[in-house]
């Protein structure tokens, strides 16, 4: 579990556990047959994204913004490979307009997003988008299931990976920031 | 012969572009380059779009890295790489060998009443492109140079990016399929084979 203590650099005797559920995503993802992963970074798939970058099978690009993903993942599955789309809140509404993609196409899309805008945030900015990215999934046809404890993530993970590539629909995981750790800038801005 | 200065006729360059195509993977932009590619003859491995503008440039990225042994031409407009220009740093970081990025330039929004796109002012798509990193990126403006370009995008190192300045001219529209199932579906199984049917 990630705690806040963890995050902001807590003084305790030793340091605290690093959360171990993105390893088991990345698990649930080889298993799914993933071979692209398409992403604009976020801290909460950061253990995730070092697993991808240390894996020679997994073409893992960065993105300069998240719609990218959307049609380079299409264009994955047209020439019959698996990817998934690693991203924040914030850039599930810069994907609106580019989901009618998968939507039309039935095609699938495996979609990982990391919250921020919900539980414990500080930053006010973040919230209209975090608060909206659900209804924004489903308006555009996504089927979204959600992730609040840190067992519960990677099973989540496989049931939206077996949705997606089985049915060949697009399909989001929803990590609430329960699991990921709330930021706390103004314990931050103090050190 | 025409005039050395006079533009390219947009069909004539799409024309080029897929002579003797052989077993060319083409993703053709929402609009005009749609109508081109297919009045140049629809095929199952074309793959046009009809909406999600934005999309052309990057979907010949996953497709290139996803078969790397095949040849993928995109042929999109300037209105719809100018929407996602940020894809042009994406794969010249990705350097895909097998990517040719066509963009066809008219210098107009050809669908919405030919309105100025920014390249009308002089912005310089095949310049963005090589700033981005993409070595191999030019402006082209005669027939010989659509040769060139259509010879790079059957056996040339990529990734390739062109900008074809050609005529604002609107033309008949010539429409492949427009159900989305349909056009993944034959473009699965003409790559991929029958297995593509079976979820």
């Amino acid at each position: 579990m990630a705690d806040i203590g963890a995050k902001t650099g807590g003084q305790g005797s030793s340091p605290p556990a690093l959360p171990t559920w993105p390893d088991e995503v990345y698990r649930a993802l080889k298993d799914a047959g993933v071979r692209q992963v398409a992403m604009v970074p976020d801290a909460g798939h950061s253990r995730l994204i070092r697993s991808f970058e240390a894996d020679p099978e997994t073409r893992l690009v960065t993105l300069t913004t998240e719609e990218e993903g959307v049609a380079m993942l299409a264009g994955a599955w047209l020439g019959g490979e698996r990817g998934v789309l690693l991203l924040q809140s914030s850039g599930v509404g810069n994907c609106i307009n580019m989901l009618s993609l998968p939507a039309i196409c039935h095609m699938p899309l495996l979609m990982i997003v990391t919250m921020r805008g919900d539980w414990g945030e500080f930053n006010p900015w973040q919230i209209p988008m975090g608060q909206g990215t659900r209804a924004v999934l489903e308006a555009m046809g996504v089927i979204v299931t959600r992730a609040d404890e840190p067992d519960l993530v990677a099973s989540t993970v496989q049931g939206a990976a077996n949705l997606a590539f089985n049915t060949w629909r697009p399909a989001a995981v929803l990590i609430g920031q329960r699991v990921l750790g709330a930021k706390n800038f103004k314990e931050l801005a103090r050190k | 012969m025409t005039h050395p200065n006079a533009l390219l006729h947009r069909r004539d360059v799409v024309n080029e572009l897929l002579r003797a195509r052989g077993d060319l993977l083409v993703i053709a932009g929402l609009g005009a380059p749609n109508w081109d590619v297919s009045a140049a003859g629809d095929h199952p491995n074309n793959f046009p779009l009809w909406g999600a503008m934005g999309a052309a440039s990057m979907i010949g990225l996953g497709l290139a890295m996803a078969q790397p042994k095949r040849r993928v031409l995109v042929i999109t407009g300037d209105g719809e790489m100018l929407m996602s220009i940020g894809a042009l740093a994406t794969i010249a970081v990705e350097k895909p060998a097998n990517l040719t990025i066509a963009v066809l330039d008219n210098e107009r929004f050809g669908e919405t009443g030919m309105q100025k796109t920014h390249t009308a002012a002089g912005v310089d798509l095949a310049a963005m492109a090589a700033a981005a990193g993409i070595r191999t990126s030019r402006v082209v403006r005669t027939q010989a140079e659509v040769t060139g370009i259509r010879d790079l995008a059957h056996q040339g190192s990529g990734p390739v990016f062109a900008q074809i300045k050609i005529h604002p001219e609107a033309l008949v529209f010539v429409m492949p399929p427009a159900d989305g199932v349909i056009l993944t579906t034959r473009f699965r199984q003409s790559v991929l084979g029958e297995s593509a049917l079976y979820n």
